[in-house]
């Protein structure tokens, strides 16, 4: 109450660094900016090629070695560099994540704010169908799709976006509702502005945040996605992805010959991308509806 | 010219204006297939006249605010129609609406809430021209002429500044000042000073008080605030349970109202005195629910001069001479 | 009555809040005090610290609030500096709170009479047949009809809901009872009879109150004392009828021109220009100074200070005595227009 108003800085840069203050949010943008910068400069950074069979100076396959200076995390039981994997596979992490999440978050957006703005029966139409791809069992969905067609890291992103879509538009549905009933989008209507105006001008830069909050869930989503498709054997077979080497370690029962060093950075790069995602979105949270916790 | 309510030259005319709301089933509804409404607004006439300041006095829920939005199209009516300056709005649409749009104005009531917080207060006084595809060259002026009109100092002093940046009193002068920007003929005035604090209450109504006088702008002042018609308004209406029951001449509604809501509202005011009336209120119980239409006086249950005939009939909006019209069978 | 000790003495109280903007102190310095069986109006604009101090008394502040000075005597003894049991015991059945908004005081989801045996029981350890008994007899008081104990809060309208906030507030016969705009969420009939019930109680139960509001003309209908209170600090005390038709202080005068009165509505209203200062930034001289139209040089460099009238009113303004000539003033518009 006693706080005036007098405060410079508009909201956004003010939350943007509270957003900075939040560990949670500082180590999940932490793992995405590695994340970004080990995919971009992978070339320089793998030191075989992944695809590519080893050999040792005695002409033999360099099979199931263990870590060491040549081989940074040992070989596979076909003799390929499993560090090299390892950094290709951020590659396919980062073009299937980002893309999915993009598309995600851009569908999900626009169909909420459609539905929330318009309602009436475009509103039950879209809402309905929301419920329907709700209603499906996400993993299933993404075999079925990858094993019907040709097995392709679009077939994925596509699968995701089918998919993950509703989350976000019933999100942002629910906002466009609230920011619907405020006085300046009336405001707006009586001085003349045209729908696409309000919804675009007006009420889409007021929910942009929940957007980004979905997108950044939505990464950790498809990567997930893409791995489980891959370990079951319905990958895009020219990509090595984190999934695929988690597969062909299973497959090669590298667990039972304990080659620890081939499965578990797979498995753990997987983990933190998809924590990644969570912890922003969580710090975000706070920032956006400081009243759900405290 | 049948009464003294017609004015000479009528700029917005709503006759048999109706606006209901689906209400919430209860169970029994479900069972006897009912859809029950709530009648916001039902069968309502009202003739504001060219530069003529009009109050709309009423307690919440008692469909003065649906009325105002009426009247500005910005929603639509169940039955009824509306005229602005003799054309129907009904079925404007594109350009004419825009026109429309130009010459019908609201202020809002919650300054806080009424100016896009995203935008710079430069942005938020041209978007109306934007909006009305006013040419671009010109916004310039006709900005700063709205800002000198609300009694604000030029734009210059404005300069990147957000809203949340504002005190009340000037928020709601902005307000106004977007509303004016488009040289409206009518604005509706929703509660404009309820929001704010006593002190800075009185320079906006001073400033709206002014600004009407002077560009003789036809208004509609909505309020439960009956020191607030009082002060602005020429011409009073009461709304009860969505209809008007009584209206007239504000000063002289207010000193002798004929209808026993009336009375009982104008009874019910604290004055800045020390020494005033602490008579009860000449009224029974609470708001009765707005569900269907009722038979007979809306007002009947609360009324403490009720008689059998007042469950009967419902009592028409009578002219009683020297413009006064009241709905009471007993008036 | 004079000789009696007060119900509740504010001495010198001090409220400081933690914002981004560093410390801002909300209430600085005020005394006042609620005489036995009278209802003290509490006024000033938003943002001026009647909320603050109200929620001082209860002992409810914010988390970033704390009590930075001063004294708090209830019956004479000191709640600040005394155990916070002590204080928490006194909550409800020495100082009881009417909230602006019923709702955010009563569970949706609960009986509304079950809620008010809930305190009675374990804040007055009574037994249930007698809180049932209570409940009854509180909701008569407050012109409820007892049948409706069992109906839940949803079920009543607005005005209802707020006398059920009043007998709850009266269930423990509470020494004093701090009603915080009670009224200004109501229509402008309801807003009459929850007037008229509180004035009712307090001639019967001869009540001791503090009535925090905005509204002027709430005061003059109900209040005996009014403490009007500008930034933070008090500017003028005393009965509500030397205050209101004698203001001493320019900013009271200010507030009583501003007030649209039905009966006399055809005289110009007259604002105060500016808004209050930023309690954040170090505040030298009179804070009403910048908006003041009276205004010397010596108000600018020099806090005002209390005077004490021969009646008990209470005022800070340099130019107190003159007070007389600045009324007049105070009335003519012109005095409080001032170029842009």
């Amino acid at each position: 109450m006693a706080a005036g108003r007098a405060g410079a800085a508009p909201g956004l840069t003010g939350k943007l660094a509270r957003l900075l203050r939040d560990p949670f949010t500082v180590a999940g943008l932490t793992i995405y900016a590695v994340l970004i910068i080990v995919a971009v400069f992978a070339d320089q950074l793998m030191t075989h090629d992944p695809g590519e069979i080893l050999f040792r100076a005695n002409g033999r396959v360099a099979s199931n070695q263990p870590p060491s200076a040549a081989y940074l995390l040992g070989t596979t039981n076909l003799g390929r560099d499993v560090y090299s994997q390892l950094i290709g596979g951020s590659r396919i992490a980062l073009v299937v994540g980002f893309t999915a999440a993009i598309c995600v978050a851009a569908f999900g957006t626009l169909i909420g704010l459609l539905a929330g703005y318009f309602g009436g029966k475009l509103d039950a139409i879209l809402m309905r169908l929301a419920d329907l791809a709700l209603a499906i069992p996400f993993l299933p969905f993404a075999i079925v799709l990858a094993g019907f067609s040709r097995s392709s890291t679009t077939n994925v992103i596509v699968a995701v976006v089918l998919l993950l879509w509703p989350n976000t538009a019933r999100v942002i549905r629910a906002q466009v509702l609230t920011v619907k009933e405020r006085a300046y989008v009336e405001a707006a209507r009586v001085t003349g502005a045209s729908d696409a105006r309000i919804l675009f001008v007006h009420v889409a830069p007021n929910i942009l945040p929940l957007t980004f909050l979905y997108g950044s869930v939505a990464i950790g989503w498809a990567i997930l996605t893409e791995a489980a498709v891959s370990f079951v054997g319905f990958g895009d077979a020219k990509n090595i992805s984190w999934g695929y080497m988690l597969q062909d370690a299973f497959v090669s029962q590298a667990l039972s010959r304990g080659s620890w060093h081939w499965f578990v950075p797979p498995g753990l790069c997987i983990i933190l991308v998809v924590i990644a995602g969570f912890f922003i979105a969580r710090g975000a949270e706070d920032v956006l509806f400081p009243k759900l916790r405290s | 010219m049948t009464s003294a309510q017609t004015p000479t030259h009528p700029l917005v005319t709503a006759s048999g204006l109706s606006k209901r709301f689906a209400a919430p089933r209860r169970l029994s509804d479900l069972f006897n297939g009912q859809r029950p409404h709530i009648y916001a607004v039902d069968g309502i006439d009202l003739c504001i006249g060219k530069g003529e300041s009009v109050g709309l006095l009423g307690e919440s829920g008692c469909g003065k605010t649906t009325t105002g939005r009426l009247l500005l199209k910005l929603t639509e009516p169940s039955a009824g129609s509306i005229a602005f300056d003799g054309v129907a709005i009904d079925t404007l649409k594109g350009n004419d609406l825009t026109a429309f749009r130009k010459r019908a104005q609201l202020v809002f009531q919650n300054p806080f809430d009424a100016l896009n917080p995203r935008f710079t207060i430069e942005r938020v006084l041209a978007e109306p021209l934007v909006n009305t595809g006013v040419e671009r060259a010109s916004h310039r002026d006709k900005v700063e002429k709205a800002l000198a009109q609300v009694r604000l100092p030029p734009l210059s002093r404005f300069e990147g500044l957000f809203p949340h940046q504002l005190s009340g009193g000037q928020l709601q002068r902005i307000v106004l000042a977007r509303a004016l920007v488009l040289e409206p003929d009518f604005i509706v005035a929703d509660e404009p000073v309820s929001m704010l604090d006593v002190s800075v209450r009185a320079g906006v109504l001073n400033v709206m008080r002014e600004v009407r006088a002077t560009l003789g702008l036809a208004a509609l002042y909505i309020s439960h605030d009956l020191a607030l018609v009082r002060y602005v308004c020429s011409t009073t209406l009461v709304m009860y349970l969505g209809k008007i029951v009584e209206q007239g001449p504000t000063a002289d509604l207010l000193k002798m109202p004929l209808h026993p809501y009336t009375r009982a509202l104008v009874n019910a005011v604290p004055v800045p005195r020390v020494d005033q009336s602490h008579e009860a209120l000449p009224i029974i119980g609470n708001v009765s629910d707005a569900r269907g239409q009722p038979r007979g006086c809306r007002f009947r249950d609360r009324c403490p001069m009720a008689v059998a005939r007042c469950a009967e009939e419902e009592p028409p909006l009578r002219d009683l001479g020297q413009g006064r019209q009241v709905a009471c069978h007993l008036a | 009555m004079a000789d009696q000790q007060p119900v509740l003495e504010i001495r010198d109280l001090s409220v400081e809040y933690r914002t981004a903007r560093g410390v801002v102190r909300a209430v600085d310095g005020i005394s006042f005090s609620v005489p036995k069986g009278a209802i003290l109006g509490l006024v000033g604009e938003s943002g001026c610290g009647k909320t603050t101090v109200a929620r001082s008394i209860t002992g409810v502040l914010h988390q970033s609030a704390r009590i930075a000075g001063g004294e708090l005597l209830l019956h004479g003894r000191d709640l600040v500096s005394g155990p916070p049991k002590a204080w928490l015991d006194a909550r409800w059945r020495e100082i009881s709170f009417v909230p602006q908004s019923a709702m955010n005081s009563l569970d949706p989801v609960y009986r509304i009479g079950s809620q008010i045996e809930e305190v009675l029981v374990h804040r007055g350890g009574k037994t249930r047949a007698e809180a049932r008994a209570r409940a009854s007899a509180l909701f008569e008081m407050v012109g409820l009809n007892p049948g409706r104990l069992d109906e839940y809060p949803h079920q009543f309208s607005g005005g209802m809901r707020q006398r059920v906030a009043i007998a709850l507030a009266l269930a423990l016969n509470p020494s004093l009872v701090i009603a915080d705009e009670p009224v200004t969420a109501l229509d402008v009939i309801v807003q009459r009879q929850i007037l008229d019930v509180i004035r009712d109680l307090q001639q019967r139960l001869s009540l001791s109150m503090i009535l925090v509001t905005h509204d002027i003309s709430v005061v003059a209908y109900l209040c005996d004392q009014v403490v009007v209170m500008y930034a933070g600090r008090v500017v003028e005390s005393g009965s509500t009828r030397e205050v209101l038709e004698q203001p001493r202080h320019p900013y009271t005068m200010g507030l009583t021109n501003a007030f649209p009165d039905l009966e006399s509505a055809a005289h110009e209203l007259v604002p105060i220009d500016g808004s209050p200062p930023d309690l954040s930034q170090p505040l030298v001289g009179c804070r009403f100074q910048p908006r003041c139209p009276f205004s010397l040089p010596v108000c600018s460099s020099d806090d005002p200070r209390t005077e004490v009238a021969e009646t008990g009113a209470r005022f800070a303004c340099h130019r107190h005595a003159e007070s007389d000539l600045l009324r007049r003033h105070s009335r003519d518009i012109a005095t409080w227009q001032r170029p842009q």
